[in-house]
């Protein structure tokens, strides 16, 4: 816990210069077990990435896919004792998984915050937003009531919340969800933390504001050099936010790349799907959403072979390889990755002949 | 706010006098129902010895004989402005409010309650901070424990609290604590005429600990379940994001969040006991206003009842208001309504 | 819990009284010898633990409350026995053990009265040198004015009526409705010199010196009379005076300084301690516990213990002890109302008293601890009580079902018949009287249906009520009764007397005999005593043969001496402790 006893106003906390490449987070062969009375849930079953500051990761995938899971055991927010984590979590260098509960509780909100999805529940409803702004900063800043009170309004400020003063002593309830939202991402914020996971930042929104928020955190990315991760199951999201895009699917990613390779050259048949179940204003109406078949597997007895075999329409042509081993993830050229059973010339036919025309 | 303070306030009052009326009607029109004459009430009144003449004289005197509206209005006068009655020598005023005057006992009621009100508050207060602080406590041991020993054995002492029937843990515990150890004081011990503070607790720690264990496990079950659903929301895992210490993320956030319907019923509980914690009270002989109910039930005393019975549901009002407002105060989500 | 409530004698007839019980007692009271070695009964006709020390401070407690404070309204037996810790009357009842306890000896009198030779005309003269508990002197003014306010039944309520009853009025009715504090119209009493009160009476009564007795002339400064609010605070007459009194809580009496043992020389009062304090309202349950643990001296409500301590008392050799077994003129029976048929045939009544599983009664009434198997109506303390076994109670206290079954025939129902048996709820003891009643009457084929009924409206709506028992059927009519004092008519007159029937209310359950009413009314003006004694003994036998009443137990009550407890013995004429004796042990 810092306690650097310096007015905010007169200098802000020195931060180390922002290294174009350098490595913030890294994320080592991931793996989330829940021991259960029906079995063990292997909700994120080796999963790596990495990300650097200044750089925005989208995680997309269905719900179970594991990727709500994957933020939580980031930021140590898993209930003692439910979760095994094993592999490796580096936060600029340092290892999550392992470290005491309370070296990490001193990381969050400092050098990793996170939003959620339902600003209304997620703010206590009896303590005013200004207060809860107040008790983040205050949990890593030694500094007095009055000067926390500044910042929280100049945090609201910064997020775009018009009136900040008068509007630092309402309650959640008192905001539309748009304004809550901001005020949630300025709670996040306060104490300029290098790393900000956005869980679904969006979804309790109303589509015009959708697009606010998104603005938002992207100046508020570049103004703040951090690194952020955007976790959803909505692609349009990640259009416009994401610099690259890992795609999760049963605990594992399935695919990985920037967000030009994943739209405009995806590889995976499940990535397809995804695009073709994401409605497009770009479209005639007429034409119909392509759903993916099926329902997504159980966590706790995962397909054999790739998980994904089941509802795929093209396990077929791997001649009985998507039942039996699991594909591994590989780069198919420039940091483009894929798990595929499917050769590469199968995978480009099939893009370009059925599933391209019609998206 | 101050309109809703208002607008509360307003229908208390009418409600007490819903309240007054349904009572009165009890009390004196029901009787009649049975077939009872006003000659059968007034023989309630006098001596044993008295012919049927002067059961009639009584009735007369005693207003039986009136229509029932007229009855009524006399008290609710009585209310507003008092009463008086013949003591032989003199006028004996029943000074405003009059809530009645016992006709066997030849005293106004009210003042009679008020005198016997320190006792019950007295224990009321006493028990309830035992119960808040003894139950809550538990609960939320037991809801951040679920599953441990403390946490099966606590609710497991808590269904044998209720179970215990406070005659039998109260006589159990005179005879131990007062006549065999000779620790307490025995019971009929007036708390409120103690010299100190030290005699006033020594007189009613007996009656708190038995009555607060019946509370006690009530609340420590309600503050489990309340806890454990609250530590499940959303908030709380903001709490703890932000990296606050888990102690702060359960009080402060879970906590106060999980006490605010406790906060309700502990009103409404402890409204119900300041009219008479009749068990408690008799058990231990102490002079409170559930003591006086008893008697004025089994003296078939009716104005001592109807007394008592407006006493009690004005408590159980005001507490009620009192809650209503507390819980505007504590959730603000409730003020804008 | 039941209350010995003193029971009323209704106004009507003229009384005459026993002066002294030198009348055939049933009871064996000793010769009031004394002992301090601890053993049951040790209290019983003896004084146990004799001491004249002085000082420390008596506790007692009483389950429920007061009638009154106020001598002039109070009807408690209790209440008239602890009224002598405070007040004084003219005559009052001897404080010794066994027989001499019903004497009267004068009390604030110098002497008993006297009386006119046609006993219209009774006088007292007081004794020099008495005064109130603030110096002031009593004067016979002061006992005029007593009797004057306890005339008006409006404001003081619960006390007997009998000066109503014998007084000569003349159409006055008390200083509250008359307003003058002189008196002036209360001509029935004349007070010539502050030493000395006349009593007019409008008919003879040999007995007066039992209305002398009685609490309501212990003197009130008409001064300080406050009417309903007097009993808050009573001007003591007596060796005590009120320190405290909290109303429904408790109140403390301590020493009356102004008191002079030496005016009291013939009543046996001791005045031992220097204080007394009472609670009232305290758990009855409690009460026990807390005399078994000496925390406290006296169970002042004189119920005796409850059946569970009772029954722990009695098992117990180092309980038992502290224990004394007190016959009190009471006795549990079962009324026949000749108004349902077929109880209007005496034989079928008969039938009653022979089926009958009189040691069925007993047990109900707690077996031998309760009392004993009463073979006729009065109870054996009562002067003139001899016993009458005519439906052999001694001899077949299981019940002779042939005789029984041979006076259905003579009565015309040979089969049986069917009727129903009424019994307070909220007496166990009843309702296992109904039961057993019940299991008895069924041998001889009389079906019964049992019917309880709130103990507080028995007698006003239901078994005391003409109208309700004929149109119910209520055949068999559970009750108890307790005489007032221990005296004949005391005992018999509200029960048995035809001529107190009213609508409701009734304490007479249904005995219609105009033999028993007249040989009422020859005991009345029977100025012999032993002439009168034997009358009463008479009526007890014609009411056996009439059949009306079964009788069940002739009750006695266990009650419990703490150590420290000293100078202690059973009054007969309270047939409970006498609470002016008793002293505490340092």
């Amino acid at each position: 816990m810092s306690s650097q006893q310096e007015d905010y106003l007169e200098s802000p906390e020195p931060r180390p210069e922002p290294v174009e490449g350098e490595t913030f987070l890294e994320v080592r062969d991931l793996k989330v077990h829940f021991p259960t009375d029906d079995g063990i849930v292997k909700s994120v079953d080796g999963l790596s990435f990495q990300l650097e500051r200044g750089k925005t990761l989208g995680i997309v995938g269905e719900s179970g896919s594991g990727k709500s899971v994957t933020s939580l055991s980031i930021m140590g927010l898993h209930k003692q004792g439910t979760a095994h984590l094993s592999g490796e979590i580096l936060l600029n260098g340092r290892n999550l998984v392992g470290a005491s509960r309370e070296e990490v509780r001193q990381l969050r909100g400092k050098n990793m915050a996170m939003i959620f999805q339902d600003p209304l529940s997620a703010m206590h409803p009896y303590y005013t937003v200004g207060h809860q702004i107040i008790e983040a900063y205050r949990i890593h800043h030694d500094v007095s009531k009055a000067v926390a009170r500044k910042h929280a309004i100049d945090m609201l400020d910064r997020v775009g919340i018009p009136n900040p003063k008068g509007r630092v002593d309402d309650y959640p309830h008192q905001f539309s969800g748009g304004m809550r939202q901001r005020a949630m991402i300025a709670m996040a914020l306060s104490c300029d933390p290098e790393l900000l996971i956005a869980d679904e930042p969006t979804t309790a929104l109303d589509v015009t504001v959708q697009a606010q928020i998104l603005d938002l955190i992207r100046d508020l990315q570049q103004e703040f050099n951090s690194a952020v991760i955007i976790i959803t199951h909505d692609l349009g999201v990640v259009a416009e936010l994401a610099d690259d895009i890992l795609v999760m699917y049963a605990g594992r990613c399935i695919e990985y790349g920037t967000a030009d390779e994943i739209f405009r050259e995806p590889q995976h048949p499940y990535t397809w799907g995804l695009l073709g179940s994401m409605p497009r204003l770009d479209r005639e109406r007429s034409d119909r959403l392509l759903p993916i078949k099926g329902t997504p597997p159980s966590l706790i007895n995962v397909p054999p072979g790739c998980p994904f075999h089941p509802r795929c329409s093209f396990s077929h042509l791997n001649g009985g390889a998507s039942e039996t081993e699991v594909p591994e993830l590989r780069d198919v050229g420039s940091g483009h990755k894929v798990a595929c059973h499917l050769s590469a010339d199968d995978r480009l036919r099939v893009w370009t002949t059925e599933i391209k025309p019609k998206l | 706010m101050v309109v809703y303070i208002v607008r509360r306030l307003i229908a208390a009052v009418l409600l007490l006098f819903v309240v007054t009326a349904i009572t009165f009607l009890i009390f004196f029109g029901v009787p009649k129902l049975g077939g009872a004459t006003p000659d059968d009430l007034a023989s309630r009144y006098v001596g044993k010895t008295a012919s049927g003449q002067q059961i009639h004289e009584t009735a007369e005197r005693l207003g039986f004989t009136d229509p029932l509206y007229e009855q009524y209005g006399r008290f609710i006068k009585g209310i507003f402005v008092g009463a008086e009655y013949d003591t032989g020598v003199n006028k004996d005023h029943c000074p405003a409010p009059c809530l009645g005057y016992s006709f066997i006992t030849r005293n106004p009621v009210l003042p009679d309650l008020l005198d016997r009100l320190p006792v019950t508050l007295s224990l009321a207060s006493g028990a309830a901070v035992l119960w808040v602080l003894g139950g809550v406590a538990t609960g939320v041991v037991s809801a951040l424990k679920r599953g441990s020993f403390f946490d099966r054995a606590s609710m497991s002492v808590a269904l044998a609290g209720v179970s215990l029937p406070i005659f039998f843990t109260g006589l159990l515990s005179l005879s131990i604590f007062s006549y065999a150890l000779g620790w307490t004081p025995p019971g009929g011990t007036n708390p409120v005429e103690q010299d100190n503070p030290f005699d006033w607790a020594a007189a009613l720690i007996l009656p708190w600990i038995t009555l607060a264990l019946l509370y006690a496990a009530q609340y420590a079950r309600l503050t489990r379940a309340g806890m454990l659903e609250t530590m499940e929301e959303d908030f709380i895992r903001t709490a703890r994001a932000k990296g606050l210490r888990e102690r702060t993320v359960v009080v402060k956030h879970g906590l106060r969040s999980a006490l605010t319907p406790i906060l309700t019923i502990f009103g409404l509980d402890l409204g119900l006991l300041l009219g008479g914690a009749i068990l408690t009270e008799t058990t231990y002989s102490l002079p409170g206003i559930g003591q006086y109910a008893v008697l004025a039930i089994t003296n078939q005393d009716l104005p001592k009842v109807l007394g008592v019975t407006l006493v009690g549901a004005f408590f159980i009002i005001m507490a009620n208001l009192v809650v209503d407002l507390l819980y505007a105060v504590v959730d603000p989500r409730v003020r804008t309504a | 819990m039941r209350k010995t409530r003193v029971t009323a004698v209704a106004a009507g007839a003229a009384l005459a009284l026993a002066l002294s019980a030198c009348g055939s007692g049933g009871n064996d009271d000793g010769d009031g010898g004394s002992t301090s070695t601890p053993a049951f009964n040790a209290a019983v006709g003896h004084v146990y633990n004799p001491s004249d020390t002085k000082g420390g401070t008596l506790k007692m407690a009483n389950d429920s409350d007061w009638d009154s404070l106020d001598g002039g309204d109070m009807y408690y037996g209790y209440a008239w026995n602890f009224s002598r810790l405070y007040l004084r009357s003219l005559v009052t009842f001897k404080s010794a053990p066994g027989k001499e306890a019903n004497e009267l000896v004068p009390d604030l009198a110098e002497s008993l009265g006297e009386s006119s030779s046609d006993a219209k005309t009774w006088t007292y003269k007081l004794r020099k040198g008495l005064k109130y508990e603030d110096g002031t002197p009593i004067t016979s003014k002061d006992v005029k004015y007593a009797v004057a306010r306890s005339l008006d039944k409006d404001i003081l309520v619960n006390g007997p009526t009998y000066f109503s009853d014998f007084l000569d009025l003349q159409g006055y009715a008390g200083p509250y409705k008359d307003k003058d504090l002189t008196m002036a119209n209360f001509k029935a009493v004349d007070t010539p010199d502050d030493q000395t009160i006349v009593f007019h009476l409008k008919k003879p009564f040999a007995g007066f010196d039992y209305l002398a007795m009685l609490p309501a002339t212990a003197p009130v400064p008409p001064e300080k009379d406050t009417g309903t609010k007097y009993k808050e605070h009573v001007v003591a007459s007596g060796p005590y005076m009120f320190k405290t009194n909290e109303l429904g809580k408790s109140f403390t009496l301590v020493r009356n300084e102004y008191y002079d043992a030496k005016t009291d020389p013939d009543t046996g009062r001791k005045a031992l301690p220097d204080e007394i304090d009472v609670d009232l309202n305290v758990n009855q349950a409690d009460i026990d516990k807390r005399l078994l643990a000496n925390d406290l001296d006296v169970a002042v409500s004189a119920l005796g213990v409850t059946a569970e301590t009772r029954a722990q008392v009695v098992n117990d050799p180092n309980l038992k002890q502290y224990a004394d077994s007190s016959p009190q003129p009471r006795t549990w029976f079962t009324a026949m109302n000749a108004d349902v048929a077929p109880f209007d045939n005496e034989h079928c009544r008969k039938a009653v008293m022979y089926a009958a599983d009189k040691e069925g009664y007993l047990r109900a009434y707690g077996g031998k601890n309760g009392g004993e198997i009463a073979t006729n109506m009065m109870p054996t303390m009562i002067p003139g009580f001899r016993e009458i076994d005519l439906y052999e109670a001694k001899s077949k206290p299981n019940g002779d079902l042939d005789k029984a079954k041979d006076e259905l025939k003579q009565c015309g129902k040979p089969d049986g018949f069917s009727t129903n048996i009424s019994y307070r709820a909220e007496r166990d003891a009843e309702k296992a009287t109904a039961e057993a009643l019940q299991q008895s009457l069924d041998k001889i084929g009389i079906k019964t249906e049992l019917k309880p009924y709130p103990q507080s409206d028995y007698g006003k709506l239901y078994a005391g009520n003409v109208d309700y028992s004929k149109n119910n059927g209520l055949g068999l009519k559970i009750y108890g009764w307790g005489a007032d004092w221990n005296d004949g008519f005391g005992f018999l007159s509200q029960i048995v007397d035809s001529r107190v029937i009213r609508p409701a209310g009734n304490t007479n359950f249904g005995v219609k005999d105009p033999k028993i009413d007249q040989m009422l009314d020859d005991a009345l003006s029977e100025l012999d005593e032993s002439k009168r004694n034997k009358i009463w003994g008479d009526i007890d036998e014609q009411l056996m043969k009439d059949a009306y009443y079964l009788p069940g137990v002739w009750a006695s009550t266990l009650f419990y001496r703490p150590e420290r407890l000293t100078n202690v013995f059973i009054s007969d004429a309270y047939n409970t402790y006498d609470y002016t004796t008793l002293g505490v042990q340092k």
